[in-house]
């Protein structure tokens, strides 16, 4: 059950995906989430739907797993896609009982869908070929310019770094739990929606309280080792730019400047 | 036969690269009333194998039959099975969540299905197998009891269901000598009074020589020895080539061979050791 979620999990490579810097990496992902919300029109998606498939072909990551990706979220896509079909007024093409499916809707409908999934896909890319460690030193070299205004970039860093490395742990942890409490007949599969909120618990009890007393552990075990944040760290792996991050750079912004273009020029 | 797998191979994430064959071709059979040891290194497919056997995980290819039920069709009623294969995991403090120590032994039970009285009668008598008193603890919280009582509320806890066989993932794992002993021995007690079969995964030499009549050795997901402990025990250098040994007081007896000590060097446990330097140091006096 929770193999299947993807989000957030980091896929080895040695590829030119996985060893562009990740600063590169954050800023190339956030214009492209602003350049799929400028996309008003079906067309411009061809460009997205290019780019997700090149940078997972150069990063050699098997589609299926990308795709496996929007799994957990194919609710809220199936939501938004129901809420659009029904929601919009215009030329009716039939009637769903007392729904009525417009062509505006339908096609509204499918727009939205296609939005949420290639967010997920394109995210997702990122942290599929982004190690946890340098996703979060890219964000904290990021966020570093904010440090003046007193934003605690690297105790952020920290946080973000220790939270995703125990997403597996925490994951690996509740199925261990899940099966035990399953060895002694509990049934987490079956029932309404009530009776599966009540059949947690003897699941997510156990949880909490490991994950207390691990997130104690570990405090210790910082404290133990003189760890304080902040000012005077150094660190191991500077992140430094070179040529082919500056030009694919570059390139990037370009393309999706592309982009977000075909929402104010009409071809 | 209780327990039959047959051919059976496991592949953790296939298709990606973090693909790792945790079981390759295990061929096992359990007669009823046996108590087996299961041994191997960290990561030789112990708990993979363990996991198969009630249905917690399904084999990738092969099969496993338990008391009749082929856990590998599609249809097959696991909780029956689960009943029937009592799994006890590593480190089972970790999965205690009730208010009290009787709820959290009287959860498996419930799920059964069983009237309020049953189950009253098998929580009383769980306790009672793993040496906890019944009167005193049972409206306790669990987590205000030191390790070892945890451990021994979770085993409770698996007891209560009364399984045929019991399956024990490491139960002595980071106890104190007085705990271990006291957890090994209620296994001990219940195995000899309700006669049930029993599998051992363990680290622990000396705890698998005291107590099981039989051992399967594993070695990077393959089953490479399954014979009774005095002939496992036997094959020293084999053991100590994937990562395992032999009791200690084995090898000090082999050692004392090696000196120009004539005894007997297939000894597993301390008391036969005391007999065979008796024997020994008689047959000297009798020289």
């Amino acid at each position: 059950m929770f193999k299947d979620i993807t989000i957030g999990q980091y896929f080895p490579g040695e590829s030119l995906v996985h060893k562009l810097d990740p600063r590169i990496k954050i800023l190339v992902i956030i214009f492209f989430i602003i350049s799929l919300f400028f996309v008003d029109n079906f067309y411009p998606y061809i460009g997205i739907l290019l780019f997700i498939i090149i940078v997972s072909k150069a990063a050699k990551i098997p589609l299926e797993l990308i795709i496996k990706g929007i799994k957990p979220l194919r609710f809220i896509i199936l939501i938004t896609f129901v809420i659009n079909v029904f929601m919009t007024k215009g030329e009716v093409l039939f009637y769903l009982g007392p729904l009525t499916v417009t062509k505006e809707g339908l096609s509204t409908a499918i727009f939205m869908a296609l939005r949420l999934g290639f967010l997920v896909l394109g995210t997702s890319l990122l942290t599929l070929t982004t190690s946890p460690i340098s996703l979060t030193d890219g964000i904290e070299k990021l966020l570093s310019p904010f440090k003046k205004v007193g934003l605690p970039a690297h105790e952020l860093a920290m946080m973000m770094t220790i939270a995703l490395r125990f997403i597996p742990t925490l994951l690996e942890e509740a199925d261990k739990i899940m099966k035990a409490q399953m060895a002694r007949g509990a049934d987490f599969e079956s029932g309404n929606i009530i009776n599966r909120a009540k059949n947690l618990v003897p699941l997510l009890v156990p949880l909490f309280i490991n994950a207390f007393r691990r997130a104690d552990e570990l405090a210790t075990a910082m404290e133990a080792r003189c760890y304080r944040g902040g000012e005077h760290r150094t660190r191991l792996n500077e992140l430094m730019f070179d040529k082919k991050d500056i030009v694919i750079f570059i390139v990037m912004i370009l393309y999706f400047g592309l982009i977000i273009s075909t929402r104010y020029i009409s071809f | 036969m209780i327990i039959d797998i047959r051919n059976v191979n496991y592949i953790y994430n296939p298709n990606t690269p973090f693909e790792k064959k945790a079981l390759n071709n295990i061929n096992i059979q359990i007669d009823e009333g046996e108590f087996i040891g299961l041994i191997g290194h960290t990561g030789s497919g112990k708990s993979t194998l363990v996991q198969n056997l009630n249905g917690l995980i399904k084999p990738t290819s092969g099969d496993i039959i338990v008391d009749g039920i082929n856990l590998t069709q599609k249809n097959a009623n696991l909780k029956e099975v689960r009943q029937k294969v009592g799994l006890v995991f590593q480190y089972p403090e970790h999965q205690l969540f009730e208010e009290t120590i009787y709820s959290d032994i009287a959860f498996g039970p419930k799920n059964l299905g069983l009237k309020d009285e049953e189950v009253d009668l098998r929580v009383k008598s769980a306790m009672e197998n793993v040496g906890l008193d019944f009167e005193s603890l049972k409206d306790r919280s669990p987590f205000e009891l030191s390790g070892g009582q945890k451990r021994r509320v979770a085993i409770a806890g698996v007891i209560a269901m009364k399984p045929k066989v019991l399956i024990l993932d490491e139960p002595t794992a980071g106890l104190d000598p007085a705990g271990r002993d006291e957890i090994l021995g209620g296994i001990k007690r219940l195995y000899e009074k309700e006669k049930i079969t029993i599998v051992l995964v363990s680290h622990s030499m000396e705890d698998i020589a005291k107590l099981v009549n039989r051992i399967l050795v594993m070695d990077e997901g393959e089953l490479v020895m399954d014979d009774i402990p005095k002939e496992v025990f036997k094959r020293a250098s084999e053991l100590k080539k994937i990562g395992l040994g032999v009791p200690q007081i084995t090898d000090f007896m082999k050692q004392l061979k090696s000196k120009g000590f004539d005894v007997n060097d297939d000894v597993v446990t301390v008391e036969e050791a005391k007999e065979e330097i008796m024997k020994y140091l008689r047959r000297k006096e009798d020289v």
